[in-house]
């Protein structure tokens, strides 16, 4: 049972809970740097670092944190954990760090992390903090690929830096600006809610199948 | 939830505490991961601008850094900070090779850095790096990812000045083909050059007096031990 939850508590983040299909959080970074799927994964292990980090001490430390002040250390302990990612892609990639620009220490406000510690990480102890965080992050990451992938692939002919296509692809260059953030996240919300729609629709028509059939 | 039941507020003392506690570990926290990265990001920073000199002045294999004082141009360890710096770019021999230039300006959205290499003998661009800049992907950004672009610095004439023209329509050795697509930033580039030159010649010495290389050891090298 109690492993069940915590696998619960994971994917529940991937899929039906997803921060960014699902739940709409984290938007900043998701259009600002999924212009390549390297830029996307580069955000979302981060991401990853800090989340799962922060939920890990958060958690351990709940009930040593006065709720009045928790908003305050829920902050300092991501932002320690921004800088300290902030300083390692520096030092080990300086050349994602320099395309990520001000969106790696921009992660200290993303509200996916600030919102998964006041709303699980603080109530719940360690070990299912950490799944569920790494959960989130995990479906932060699958989102930021998914979109940059798309948008890499049209926008500049390539994935992961790799051309794809022969020199005739013409680049559909308002992918990889701005505009095509927009574009690609709203086709993809699109399916994520008609795959929803469709779902409840199935279940009623279950259900009305078995009311008839008593 | 497991949120404290009380609904009494805790002492002041204990909310003060908590939070300069945290505070207190993070500060630690922290000042630990700059000292830890920061002989990495030095060395990395160093070894960038080493590769880039040697992109912009072809056949070069040691470099110094020069400064502008008492109206000459003297050798330097570290620069001051906010004091233009440029390169000197020697060959094996120590012989004097070019100058590698940095320069920037505004570009199409923001400041564009440029490194180039100029040989004040034939009075030539020999060769053009982008260190910095946020122009548009796919358009804008062809100022370092064309390479008939970038290759079209290999011997630029700045007399009278570089003058970039429409695709196809070079003619003189002063002349260059803007990008189709990137007018702007590609004439913000040629204009920066222009700039940069205008600046620096009455300072550069006369042509074979340039300063002897004098470190052993290529500039940037003590930060990459």
């Amino acid at each position: 049972m109690k492993k069940n939850q915590s696998q619960e508590e994971f994917i529940k983040g991937i899929w039906r809970d997803n921060p960014v299909f699902v739940q709409v959080l984290g938007m900043c970074p998701m259009l600002a740097v999924t212009n390549s799927a390297i830029n996307a994964v580069a955000m979302g292990l981060a991401t990853f670092f800090v989340l799962v980090g922060s939920s890990f001490l958060v958690s351990t430390f709940r009930h040593l944190i006065p709720k009045q002040v928790r908003i305050s250390c829920f902050i300092i302990i991501i932002a320690t954990f921004v800088t300290i990612a902030d300083y390692t892609l520096l030092a080990l990639v300086p050349k994602v760090h320099k395309e990520l620009g001000a969106f790696i220490p921009l992660i200290v406000a993303n509200c996916l992390i600030l919102g998964r510690q006041e709303a699980f990480a603080s109530r719940y102890p360690t070990k299912l903090a950490v799944m569920d965080a790494m959960g989130m992050a995990c479906g932060f990451l699958l989102a930021l690929l998914s979109l940059g992938a798309v948008r890499e692939v049209l926008g500049d002919g390539a994935l992961f830096g790799v051309k794809l296509f022969s020199e005739n692809f013409e680049p559909w260059v308002i992918m990889i600006l701005p505009p095509g953030g927009f574009l690609t996240l709203g086709v993809i919300l699109l399916f994520f809610n008609w795959f929803k729609f469709r779902k409840d629709e199935f279940l009623e028509e279950v259900a009305e199948a078995q009311r008839s059939s008593h | 939830m497991n949120a404290p039941k009380d609904t009494s507020s805790p002492n002041s003392l204990r909310l003060v505490l908590t939070l300069a506690i945290a505070g207190l570990v993070s500060g630690v926290a922290i000042i630990g991961i700059y000292e830890s990265t920061l002989p990495t990001i030095t060395a990395n920073k160093a070894r960038e601008l080493r590769e880039a000199v040697f992109k912009v002045l072809p056949g070069v294999s040691q470099m110094q850094a020069l400064v502008y004082r008492d109206s000459q141009l003297v050798v330097v360890e570290v620069a001051d900070k906010n004091e233009p710096v440029i390169y000197g770019g020697y060959g094996e021999q120590g012989d004097f090779v070019g100058y590698a230039m940095p320069a920037a300006g505004p570009g199409f959205q923001d400041t564009i850095a440029i490194l180039y290499g100029y040989q004040p003998a034939e009075k030539i661009v020999v060769g053009m790096e982008v260190l910095e800049s946020r122009e548009t992907p796919g358009l804008g950004d062809k100022i370092y990812k064309d390479p008939v672009w970038v290759g079209g610095f290999s011997a630029l004439s700045v007399e009278p000045e570089i003058i970039a023209v429409k695709k196809g329509k070079k003619s003189q050795a002063n002349e260059i083909d803007a990008i189709t697509g990137a007018t702007i930033s590609s004439k913000a580039v040629v204009r920066i050059i222009n700039e940069a030159h205008a600046a620096w010649s009455a300072q550069l010495p006369a042509s074979g007096s340039e300063p002897e290389l004098i470190a052993t050891e290529p500039a940037g090298a003590e930060a990459e031990q």
